[in-house]
């Protein structure tokens, strides 16, 4: 019952969070995708930097209980995967998460990419045994540093919470130091 | 207007750090999976069936990794099931406190009126084709972008990263290709 009361509380506050920064916008999307502005990406960087520092540093402190890690296997699918879903994230303007907050937020569309999504879950899990098949879901559980206390196998030998806090300081930095735009219109400058 | 990107990064950052620091890293996309199998379940009866072990399914995807998401489906009320359905009342909340999304927006984005006209048979025919390639790509990688880039790459997983890097190599340039007008 804890368990619920936590996924409501946590679950509606991501769901928020989500709206208000305007990732639950399809045009907020497509234009961080179409590098246009930038805004989107330099939020979502510096919430992740920010949560590898919190839950490192909380890891150090003792804080933050290392068991409530959840590492997905590294294979070939992954990247597979990821080629499809940027695909599909950029001509729909949705990911799995905004898609149904912008549903519950009242775009007609959304409904249509839950519609599609439902019916690609499906289809993923008809085509699954073929996937096993080919080889290309063998990985392992991976993290780039060695996270103690973790069951995780680790890419280098380095402290996993030292990784993990200077790779969260990193994506803090690269947040602040992306522009707004990367490409498209530039204001005019005039002839000197 | 959204959040500047500093409030909202450390609002979004917070959230995902209260997640891990309290149950465990925010995951979306297997709960398509889960639905699918409710659904599934209730037109073929039989698809998931319970035995001493725990919970097994006929659909070796949903029987894989001893049962789990079969479970899941028959017992559709635990965290990460409902901590979808409370994301959309969450994102429900915020827009009606934010004013609610206007009609014309709700109907077609800006970014599609600008690029295609008002042509909604066609927004929605993408949209739904967006969705089926995206959660395909979502089961074959086992995460989306809430669980392997966000969740993922916060724990410096290498999963996260090798998502990512695929994600944006095919994101970048078909949102360039098909949105060049800006809205």
């Amino acid at each position: 019952m804890t368990s619920i009361l936590l996924a409501v509380v946590i679950g509606a506050a991501f769901g928020a969070v989500l709206d208000r920064i305007g990732a639950t916008n399809p045009n907020w999307i497509g234009r961080m995708l179409n590098l246009t502005n930038l805004h989107l990406m330099k939020t979502i960087l510096l919430a992740i930097g920010t949560g590898s520092v919190l839950m490192f540093g909380g890891q150090m402190l003792g804080l933050v209980d290392v068991g409530h890690m959840s590492v997905k296997t590294a294979y070939a699918g992954v990247f597979i995967g990821g080629l499809l879903l940027g695909a599909g994230w950029a001509a729909s303007g949705y990911c799995p998460g905004t898609g149904l907050g912008a549903a519950a937020a009242g775009r007609k569309d959304a409904w249509f990419f839950i519609a599609g999504g439902l019916v690609g879950a499906a289809a993923y899990m008809v085509s699954y045994p073929m996937w096993k098949a080919s080889g290309l879901l063998e990985g392992e559980k991976l993290t780039i540093g060695a996270v103690p206390g973790a069951k995780y196998d680790a890419l280098t030998g380095l402290s996993g919470d030292l990784v993990g806090i200077v790779l969260g300081l990193i994506f803090v930095a690269v947040a602040f130091a992306l522009p707004e735009r990367l490409r498209g219109q530039e204001v005019a400058v005039p002839a000197e | 207007m959204p959040l500047n990107w500093k409030s909202g990064g450390l609002l979004l950052g917070l959230v995902f750090f209260a997640a891990v620091l309290l149950v465990k890293p925010i995951g979306v996309s297997t709960q398509f999976v889960i639905f699918d199998a409710m659904l599934g379940d209730l037109a073929s009866p039989g698809l998931i069936t319970e035995t001493e072990e725990g919970y097994t399914s006929t659909n070796a995807y949903l029987a894989k990794s001893g049962g789990k998401y079969a479970k899941n489906a028959a017992n559709p009320l635990n965290y990460s099931f409902v901590f979808v359905l409370a994301m959309m009342v969450g994102a429900f909340a915020s827009a009606m406190l934010r004013g609610g999304v206007g009609a014309d927006e709700r109907r077609l984005p800006a970014i599609w009126r600008a690029n295609f006209g008002d042509t909604p048979a066609k927004r929605y025919a993408v949209a739904f084709l967006g969705g089926f390639i995206v959660l395909y790509g979502a089961r074959l990688a086992g995460g989306c972008t809430s669980g392997h880039m966000m969740s993922g790459m916060m724990q410096t997983a290498v999963s996260g990263y090798i998502f990512a890097a695929g994600a944006f190599a095919a994101a970048i340039p078909v949102a360039i290709m098909m949105y060049r007008q800006e809205a």
